[in-house]
């Protein structure tokens, strides 16, 4: 135990904690019950504050900050209003594990239960969307409270955290004691996996003849890119991977597939469709994957790798499930494989076919303008490396079909929760995070104004984002399921006649923008705010109005039959 | 099938609301719990009747294992275990009646915890079964007002 023998307050011992859990950047907002922190950090000069504008937007900064970064989130924001603000962030972090931790202020012990002034029962209320969340009774257990808070975050499957912290305790004095070690007994995840399962699972692995890795965002966590690319180049295995999986495995290689699942590839689909043997790592079997579960994957033998076990026989039932850390999984899987496995040459070929009869394609016109040329322009121009963050709809989908993404943490995107109005912010986080690759932003015209407030934070601070507005003038995925499944009823999806003269706004918040119509202004303006490193750049692409992404699978339908192409070509006008 | 699972967990306020909330929001069936201090005061014992086939047990006992103030799960239903619960009943009471019902209550075992001119109150414990079967005995009487506890349940020792 580290003891000093002077008294703190409260606010003091938090920042103390803070810099014992090597945080530097902080994503928050004052208000009346964090008056006593906001006064002790004034004077803190090793701990980065980033005012937001929204407490919503300091929930996603912290985990775009998170997700790009691999260190925990940190989220500062007062009692009543501030906390309850930070409802969709907390969700959206649960649904997609991404470690964070949530400080909220809380009125005063003695009121707590009163319906005073700015209460919110906000432990209450984050119960089910937090891994764990606390309120601190003492001013004594401040320390060990935020210790374990961030252990639990960032242990096991991560997960946002909260910690509600009542006005009375921030105020109050005591030792600082900050424990060596944490010690929670009814948390003991399992890392390593076990040596039996990993031998059986080499076994089939040596012996399948049409095996695929389906790899997701555990992979990613657990940093295990270079294991995965490791085993799946030494024994010829495809990768495809879900929408938080992708950058696992280089999409340069070979073996990438690219994405299954609802907008997956069709080779991709067809794969799992037809293979032998499904190695699922560090993913879930989201509906959204899987579409119908009794006709996925129907031949194969299917292993399942996940550190959290209430995701092993939740939607499918697994033929050989192993339990711990995808790391440890792929990195004992190894060093346990024969020297000899099958060649999978005829399977590769197979999977060629899919490819060539339904590539992902686009065609490309020189007075109109699509996402598609947009994100793959792009996608080129970074060379797969940038660290990209999407919001949420068709533009979303067109990223994870048309940017190559070379590295892990380079996707930011809500998948579980589909969050519109992330986007922004969380571009904003991962930029306080990574500073060596460009962050670039894919938004959606209805989505960039749920959480617009936040471009003042971006150009404060001039963070170097590159905003990049994909403008159909509508709830593009909406207005795709309605064309398809509702008889093109476009009930209030159609923005044209509401949306606002996106450059004058943004100008107005003082960012550098542009606007693109056609191709070439489109390479011209990708070019040049590639090149802008100022603070956020802003390009409006006017895209055409009612494209659509494909190959998709309809909901609830099995991946074998992805619809390819528009049923009714002439709603194309 | 009905499962009974014993589960160890923190004594800390919030604990059996995040129990309750879990089984909501997944949608498992809760037909009772109960919650009481262990002989360690830092630690509860709490008694979870479930109904559902294996998979969705199965993912019960794993969602319980994965809260964080749950210590120790454990499913006792195929295991050796002794299971009470506890019945306060008031029944009404009359001349006519009154011989019967002191003669059921000498059956089930049973108590009298109060008695009024017109009303009895007795206690019952048992298997929730047996518990069932004495509601049933006794509702012909006239119930006025009754409360189960819920089972608890532990292991037999060795
Ligand atoms: C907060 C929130 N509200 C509603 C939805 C439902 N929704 C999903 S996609 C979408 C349309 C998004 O439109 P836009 O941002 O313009 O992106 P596009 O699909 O046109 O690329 C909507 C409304 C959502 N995902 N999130
Ligand atoms: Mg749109």
């Amino acid at each position: 135990m580290h003891t000093t023998a002077q008294k703190l307050n409260g606010s003091e011992i938090f920042f103390e904690c803070l810099r014992r859990e090597k945080v530097d950047t902080i994503f928050g907002y004052p208000g009346g019950a964090l008056l006593k922190v906001y006064e002790t950090l004034y004077d803190v000069t090793d701990i980065k504050h980033i005012l937001v504008r929204h407490e919503q937007g300091a929930t996603h900064m912290a985990e775009g900050y998170a997700r790009a970064t691999g260190k925990p989130g940190v989220v500062l924001v007062t009692s009543g209003p501030g906390a309850t603000n930070t409802v969709t962030g907390i969700t959206n972090a649960y649904m997609d594990s991404s470690p964070m931790v949530i400080f909220t202020g809380q009125v005063p012990s003695s009121l707590i239960g009163n319906d005073a002034f700015q209460e919110a029962d906000i432990v209450g209320i984050t119960r089910p969307i937090t891994k764990h969340n606390f309120l601190v009774k003492d001013v004594r257990d401040l320390a060990t409270t935020i210790r374990k808070a961030f252990f639990l975050a960032t242990n096991g499957r991560p997960g946002p955290v909260l910690v509600d912290m009542p006005k009375d305790i921030l105020n109050a004095t005591c030792e600082f004691i900050w424990p060596d070690s944490v010690d929670i007994r009814g948390f003991k995840p399992t890392i390593t996996c076990h040596a039996n399962q990993i031998e059986k699972a080499a076994k089939k692995i040596a012996a399948a003849k049409r095996p695929l890795l389906y790899i997701g965002g555990g992979v990613i966590s657990s940093n295990a890119s270079k294991e995965l690319t490791l085993l799946a180049k030494a024994l010829n295995i495809p990768v495809t991977m879900t929408l938080q999986g992708l950058g696992a495995f280089p999409a340069s290689e070979p073996l990438n597939m690219g994405m299954l699942g609802m907008h997956g590839t069709y080779w991709a689909n067809q794969a799992v469709n037809k293979c032998d043997l499904l190695i699922a790592v560090g993913a879930r079997f989201d509906d959204r994957v899987t579409g119908k579960v009794d006709t996925f994957a129907p031949q194969a033998y299917k292993i399942h790798n996940d550190i959290d076990p209430t995701n092993v026989d939740k939607n499918i039932k697994v033929d050989l499930p192993v339990v711990g850390d995808s790391k440890d999984f792929l990195s004992q899987l190894i060093k346990a494989l024969p020297e000899k496995s099958e060649n999978h040459d005829t399977w590769l070929a197979e999977i060629d076919v899919w490819k060539k009869q339904c590539p992902l394609t686009f065609t490309v016109e020189n007075d109109s303008l699509k996402t598609e040329f947009v994100i793959s322009t792009v996608s080129e121009e970074t060379e797969g490396n940038a660290v990209v963050v999407t919001d949420v709809g068709q533009h979303q989908m067109w990223t994870s079909q048309y940017y190559h993404f070379n590295n892990p943490r380079s996707i930011i995107t809500s998948g579980g929760l589909g969050t519109m109005g992330y986007g922004l912010p969380a571009a904003i986080g991962a930029a306080f995070g990574i500073q060596d690759r460009p962050v670039v932003l894919f938004c959606g015209d209805g989505g960039f104004m749920m959480n617009i407030q936040e471009l003042v934070t971006a150009v404060h601070y001039k963070v170097p984002i590159k905003i990049f507005l994909l403008n159909n003038s509508f709830l593009g995925m909406v207005r795709q399921w309605q064309e398809l499944f509702h008889q093109e009823k476009y009930s209030f999806t159609d923005l044209d006649d509401s949306n606002p003269d996106f450059l004058k706004v943004v100008e107005a918040f003082g960012c550098k923008s542009m606007r693109a119509e056609n191709p070439a202004q489109a390479e011209a303006a990708i070019k040049e705010a590639l090149a802008y490193n100022e603070g956020p750049v802003f390009v409006e692409f006017r895209v055409i109005k009612k494209d659509m992404v494909f190959p998709m699978v309809p909901a609830g339908g099995s991946i074998s039959d992805m619809l390819l192409e528009r049923l009714n070509p002439k709603t194309m006008v | 099938m009905k499962h009974l699972i014993s589960v160890l967990v923190e004594n800390k306020f919030g604990t059996l609301n995040r129990v309750a909330s879990m089984f909501s929001a997944r949608g498992f069936n809760l037909q009772s719990i109960s919650i009481g201090e262990t002989e360690d005061p830092e630690i509860s014992r709490m008694t979870i009747v479930t109904r559902g086939d294996d998979q969705i047990v199965s993912q019960v006992l794993k969602q319980l294992n994965r809260l964080i103030d749950t210590i120790k799960v454990t499913d006792l239903t195929h295991q050796p275990h002794v299971e009470r619960e506890l019945l306060l009943m008031t029944l009404k009471l009359s001349k006519a009646t009154q011989h019967e019902i002191f003669e059921l209550i000498n059956v089930f075992k049973g108590k009298v915890v109060d008695i009024k001119q017109k009303s009895i109150t007795i206690e019952v414990i048992g298997s929730p079964d047996k518990i069932n079967t004495t509601i049933d005995i006794f509702r012909p009487y006239g119930i006025r007002e009754l409360a189960r506890s819920g089972a608890v349940a532990i292991h037999r020792g060795e």
